[in-house]
């Protein structure tokens, strides 16, 4: 994993020191609301429905297990005992006091960690594939890049005020399992006569205007990486509408000049700004990716796992992955247990995926998108010690990307922008499907409290929109979208539904489904290959 | 009626007015009539709330209940942690909220 050098401790904590400044001053009168607004923001603290809320960036989704002691023993000093993990592979306090802030930032600094530009009009948190250094299909582990992504975003003072929020992803696998192009700018780094570079995507993004991210350019040399990021970034900085809210993100720009025209202006851009040396020398990347080198596998790790235990072996047939390492194995642990809170952990949650990370996975663990946790790198033979042990808590459900694998933004519960609940959703529709989740095999599920798309709506195989009906709670479904390598974006089915009628409406689709579908159909491509129509008669008689 | 609401600058805690000053407790929320907008500026001024906004409610028997269901929900708490909502031992405070 990454260390932090002496630059990046001494900027995060100049930071806390700032911002404890700052916030001293609110406190004491010196500063309005209006004035101290967009401070708290840049530092990740937000004010909620029920108080302030503190996201926690976690870069490319990748912990240690002190890292998560420390969010844990936050979550008890200073929250109500839990956390909440985002699709943005990030974390969530939802009861967080003004006046602790300072502290709790101060703790975060002492792990290498802190809360900076997850809001605000910049570059946001680098999100990666969850599976990095582990998967068996990933050309190179791409968290060293998406680290000098970290570096090269962090602070960049000509990217601070961007006319939007700007998203990252970088993947290196052909298999997406971070909805690249869903992003702002999507990487994925592929090799080309025996060198890796980055393929460029421009221009993605849910919310209001949903858009996939075209291809820009298939192959940015390592050392231009930098300049050719910063040339992306520029043109969009010049362009991007910032009398608009609705229309400043980068999709609305390439989707208006149009993607040859976005990259011809890029391309112009890169020429100029090559010029200015910004690439950082090739032993930066190699300093980096010395650090995420592999850990020291047992070359002898046994094959053989028992799979006496049938709910075990439903468990490691759902939950654990191919690992690149003979004898190891990828395990997802679900925050998905059936009528829970999708992405919550408590603290002793915390703690035990922790202990379990240090035990078992080198020390390492992973936040995924779809809001659940991995244990990256874990031997086969302790597979069942592990899922022993999760069992007790509470986190061994056999449910990863199944029907109950929902993710759900925090909606009308916690959210100041909501228009709806989400989470009461999932969990009945969790607790209604529960059944049946294995015979509906992978079923993606995602719940957006508004158009802003936290939930990932638009990419859910089956979407749901929380909207506000004249102060009611109403539910927009859709089918079809996908934020894998199989991209696409989901359907309106038609009118909304109440929270009882969309949880009946999911059910009948699924029932459709089942009636429909061919050997080896997931519903995505029984939807895909019979069109909405009798899903449709399904759902509205 | 008309109900002046806000969160607690240091705290976050979601506060209601009571006409002498600021309660987390919806039941002692008071009508605001028309002074809503003055009494927000005054308090926000003297740091006494932060974000003060003015919202609709209705009178009942147990108390003023906002029209809008995102100010039922602030005035308890989550609908899905009825543990750390304001009235963790009453089952019957969420059918207030919807
Ligand atoms: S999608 Fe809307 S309701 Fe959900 S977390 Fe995002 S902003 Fe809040």
């Amino acid at each position: 994993m990454y260390r932090y050098d002496q630059y990046d401790q001494a900027i995060v904590d100049a930071r806390v020191d700032e911002f404890r400044d700052q916030v001293r001053r609110r406190l004491a009168g010196q500063l309005t609301e209006d004035q101290f607004k967009p401070l708290r923001l840049m530092n990740g603290l937000y004010l909620q429905l029920h108080a302030y809320m503190l996201r926690v960036a976690i870069p490319y989704g990748t912990l240690d297990s002190r890292q998560l002691r420390t969010l844990a023993g936050i979550a008890r000093e200073f929250d109500r005992g839990y956390g909440h993990f985002t699709t943005r592979q990030n974390l969530q306090f939802n009861w967080i006091k003004l006046e602790d802030t300072p502290t709790i930032l101060e703790r975060l600094a002492k792990v290498e960690m802190h809360a900076i530009q997850t809001s605000g009009n910049c570059i946001r948190n680098i999100s990666s594939d969850q599976f990095a250094g582990a998967a068996a299909d990933e050309v190179t582990d791409p968290r060293p890049w998406a680290e000098l992504l970290r570096q090269w975003s962090t602070f960049h003072p000509e990217f601070s005020y961007l006319p939007r929020k700007f998203k990252i992803a970088v993947i290196a696998a052909n298999e997406d399992r971070a909805a690249m192009r869903l992003h702002d700018i999507g990487i994925q780094l592929v090799e080309q006569d025996g060198a890796v570079g980055a393929r460029i995507y421009a221009g993605g993004g849910m919310g209001r205007t949903p858009m996939i991210a075209p291809l820009i350019r298939d192959f940015v040399p390592v050392d231009d990486l930098m300049s050719y990021l910063e040339a992306a970034l520029r043109v969009y900085n010049r362009y991007g509408r910032r009398d608009n809210i609705y229309k400043a993100r980068i999709k609305i720009l390439v989707h208006e000049i149009g993607a040859d025209e976005y990259r011809r202006q890029v391309e112009e851009e890169f020429v100029a700004v090559k010029q200015l040396g910004i690439d950082p020398p090739r032993a930066e990347l190699e300093r980096i990716q010395a650090m995420f080198a592999a850990p020291a596998f047992s070359a002898d790790a046994p094959e053989a796992i028992d799979r006496s235990d049938p709910d075990f072996a439903v468990w490691l047939d759902q939950n654990v992955a191919a690992h690149k390492q003979p004898g190891h194995a990828i395990v997802t642990i679900s925050l998905k247990s059936i009528g829970g809170i999708p992405g919550d952990a408590s603290a002793d949650q915390m703690d035990l995926v922790a202990d379990l990370a240090e035990r078992y996975s080198f020390d390492e663990l992973r936040v995924t998108h779809a809001q659940n946790l991995v244990l990256p790198h874990v031997r086969k033979a302790d597979l069942p010690a592990i899922w022993t042990r999760l069992r007790e808590a509470g986190l061994a459900e056999a449910n990863l990307d199944l029907v109950t694998d929902i993710i759900a933004c925090p909606g009308l519960d916690y959210c100041s922008l909501a228009n709806a609940r989400s989470i009461p959703l999932a969990q009945k529709l969790a607790v209604r499907l529960a059944p049946r989740q294995h015979d509906l095999g992978e079923l993606k599920v995602k719940i957006s409290g508004c158009i802003n798309a936290c939930g990932h709506h638009h990419a859910g195989h089956i979407g749901i929109l929380g909207v506000d009906k004249k102060g009611v709670e109403n539910y927009q479904l859709s089918f079809g979208g996908s934020g894998a390598e199989d991209v696409s974006l989901g359907k309106i089915t038609g009118p909304g539904f109440d929270e009882d009628g969309v949880v009946d409406a999911v059910d009948r689709a699924t029932c459709t489904y089942v009636e429909l579908r061919q050997a080896g159909e997931r519903f995505l491509d029984t939807y895909r290959r019979v069109g909405m129509q009798p899903f449709k008669e399904a759902i509205y008689g | 009626m008309k109900l002046l609401t806000g969160n607690d600058l240091a705290s976050g805690d979601v506060t209601w007015w009571t006409g002498s000053g600021w309660s987390r407790h919806i039941e002692e929320a008071v009508d605001v009539g028309a002074e809503g907008e003055a009494i927000a500026r005054a308090e926000e001024g003297a740091r006494r709330v932060n974000v003060p906004y003015v919202i609709d409610a209705t009178a009942t028997a147990d108390g003023p209940r906002p029209a809008h269901i995102k100010d039922r929900i602030r005035a308890l708490g989550p609908t899905v942690r009825p543990d750390l909502t304001l009235k963790p031992a009453d089952p019957q405070a969420g059918h207030w909220v919807i």
